[in-house]
């Protein structure tokens, strides 16, 4: 089923999606990083933003997407609880749905400044489910 | 969970009673030296000792790859990693090794005050610097930067601030560079990053970045206390922030860029994280370039963040002072002179969680200071000590003149904010007298003092590494969390 985790790193935190497909993993890394900041079940999915990217592989494109709905929380205060990816190669096509940040309601921990490339893996398991994962620098 | 040493990661050995090595071996083009009490390097990840030894293979690198008393595993270079690389043998820039907190540091300033002057006052001042400084995720300031402001900031850093009314001209010469990196060019620096910073000077930010009124509770060194101009009893505000957005993105995209290109540069990376670009190409340039603005973009909004805790404090304690003590940065790539085998060389020095600690004397030191040697500003955790130190003759050879720059987590967010419940660390802290203001619960229990390493064992391993001498104990007293 798909899902995400959260992994150790000492001073940051990994963020790992889970599900039976890649788009689906990439999806679930999205809600996972959103639950680094706050409860994603607290955030309402009223404002819906469209996200593009594109990079060399898949492990990178992984890091795009995650920075591009960091950049969006960042520059429009928002915060994201329902995410749609679709693929095409190393091409990413997606919407984000989220809402603006409310500090009393969401109690944001913490801000994310960027997807980093420790522990950066996007891959498929022997059970044939794929794994998105990577560090978050907070 | 710590990693612990497989195969593949080096131990390292014992050179001195608070010096590690791990021999250069395989593709490693120096050693890597660790400075560390016995008990630190116990309780030291390996991931540490993996990516210092990682850097020690990358090309350029001058005399070894080193880690502070307070390293821990980052990404690509540890945090409390020093490297210098030497740009005509082919040495490199990482944006890893800089991090995404571009420019992140320290700000002491004296408030004039003892601890009597604000024991009746404390909650009152606490609202009052809450109220003025923006402070957690969302929070944005008052300022906003049209374009030709944004880039003439980037340009002049804390100089720019100053002539905008943002404190006084006295102010520039206690920050590192006189409050302006020269070098910048706000044109390398993307129309991302410049908009992700528009709204945000000014502003703490979140994580580990505070506010903090603190008392001087015990002096190491009476010396170099009295050329700091501090003594025991003393009031003091510290201000711990970065470059914000900017920074972090400045940092996000070079970090692809420079993975991308690698290649194109012959440089093979042991692993993605360490993405870097020689210093003698397009793609080094120009990361030198926006860095240095990010370095601008940090020294001005300390210097606006100053203005406003000035402002706060006002209100409250008009009588109170607010003057620099001094202004560090610990997450820097900068062009220095160091003394390599009787030869002096330009260098670039990476310090990616570590503070500059030049010795007395240094050039770069204002007059006042430079008798005592670089104020070295350590930061606690809420409810733990904070120190100031000094920097030594003796670090120019031993680590590039770095010493630590904090306590540095002995704990993950995830586990922290499972132990602890963040009323409850504010409660536990008022009781020691602490106060506390954050805009998020979740935030102060991820930030519990108890998740953080015991900064005094840091601190000590520093001292007595020759690193930096401690000079000033501080206890938090107020503490703006972001």
């Amino acid at each position: 089923m798909a899902h995400w985790e959260h992994f150790h790193h000492q001073a940051d935190i990994g963020v790992r999606g889970c599900a039976d497909s890649l788009a689906s993993a990439f999806e679930q890394a999205a809600l996972g990083m959103t639950a680094v900041i706050t409860d994603p079940d607290s955030v309402a999915d009223s404002i819906a933003i469209p996200i593009h990217c594109q990079a060399p592989d898949r492990e990178l494109l992984l890091c795009d997407w995650l920075n591009a709905l960091i950049y969006e929380m960042a520059t429009r205060k928002l915060l994201f609880r329902r995410f749609s990816v679709a693929l095409d190669g190393n091409e990413l096509n997606a919407t984000a749905w989220g809402e603006t940040i409310d500090p009393l309601r969401h109690q944001p921990a913490v801000e994310i400044k960027g997807a980093t490339y420790t522990e950066l893996r996007v891959e498929q398991k022997p059970d044939s489910n794929w794994i998105a994962q990577c560090v978050v620098d907070v | 969970m710590r990693h612990k040493t497989t195969d593949r990661i080096p131990r390292p050995l014992q050179r001195a009673e608070f010096e590690w090595e791990i021999p250069a071996s395989g593709s490693m083009r120096v050693p890597a030296i660790i400075y560390a009490s016995a008990e630190l390097i116990h309780d030291m990840d390996d991931k540490v000792f993996e990516q210092a030894a990682n850097v020690a293979r990358l090309p350029g690198i001058v005399h070894a790859a080193y880690a502070m008393p307070d390293a821990h595993w980052g990404y690509g270079f540890p945090i409390g990693g020093v490297a210098a690389f030497d740009a005509d043998q082919g040495g490199v820039v990482s944006a890893g090794g800089v991090g995404f907190d571009i420019s992140c540091g320290v700000r002491t300033l004296h408030t004039g005050l003892g601890r009597n002057a604000i024991e009746g006052v404390k909650e009152r001042l606490a609202d009052s610097l809450y109220q003025m400084v923006p402070a957690g995720l969302g929070s944005t300031g008052d300022i906003r930067l049209q374009e030709r402001e944004m880039d003439a900031m980037l340009s002049g850093g804390a100089r720019w601030a100053v002539k905008q009314g943002f404190g006084h001209k006295d102010d520039l010469q206690y920050i590192e560079e006189a409050g302006c990196m020269s070098g910048a060019d706000p044109g390398a620096v993307s129309s991302q990053a410049k908009r992700r910073q528009r709204d945000e000077m000014g502003t703490l930010g979140s994580g580990n970045h505070y506010l903090e009124v603190q008392e001087i509770t015990e002096i190491f060194e009476p010396t170099v206390a009295d050329a700091f101009g501090i003594k025991q009893g003393d009031i003091l505000v510290s201000i711990h922030c970065g470059s914000r957005g900017l920074g972090h993105q400045i940092g996000t995209e070079f970090l692809k860029l420079m993975v991308v290109t690698a290649g194109q540069h012959g440089i093979h990376l042991p692993d993605r994280e360490l993405a870097c670009a020689p210093i003698h190409s397009k793609v080094g340039r120009a990361y030198l370039d926006a860095m240095r603005a990010g370095i601008n973009c940090a020294l001005a909004n300390r210097q606006i963040i100053t203005h406003l805790a000035r402002r706060a404090f006002e209100r409250i304690l008009p009588q109170a002072e607010l003057s620099l003590l001094y202004d560090v940065s610990h997450n820097t790539c900068k062009l220095e002179q160091h003394v390599i085998e009787g030869q002096s060389r330009e260098l670039y020095v990476h310090r990616k969680g570590a503070t500059r600690s030049f010795g007395p004397g240094h050039m770069e030191l204002p007059e006042s200071l430079r008798k005592a040697g670089h104020p070295v500003l350590i930061g606690g955790s809420m409810g733990t000590a904070s120190y100031i130190l000094c920097g030594t003759r003796e670090a120019e050879e031993r680590s590039f003149s770095s010493a630590c720059h904090g306590a540095g987590r002995a704990m993950s967010r995830r586990a922290a904010s499972r132990k602890w419940r963040g009323r409850q660390v504010i409660d536990d802290l008022a009781d020691l007298g602490v106060v506390i203001r954050s805009p998020s619960m979740r935030g102060v229990a991820e930030e519990a003092p108890g998740a953080y390493k015991d900064v005094s064992a840091v601190v000590e391993a520093s001292h007595r590494a020759g690193l930096a001498r401690k000079v000033a104990k501080l206890r938090p007293v107020i503490c703006i969390k972001g």
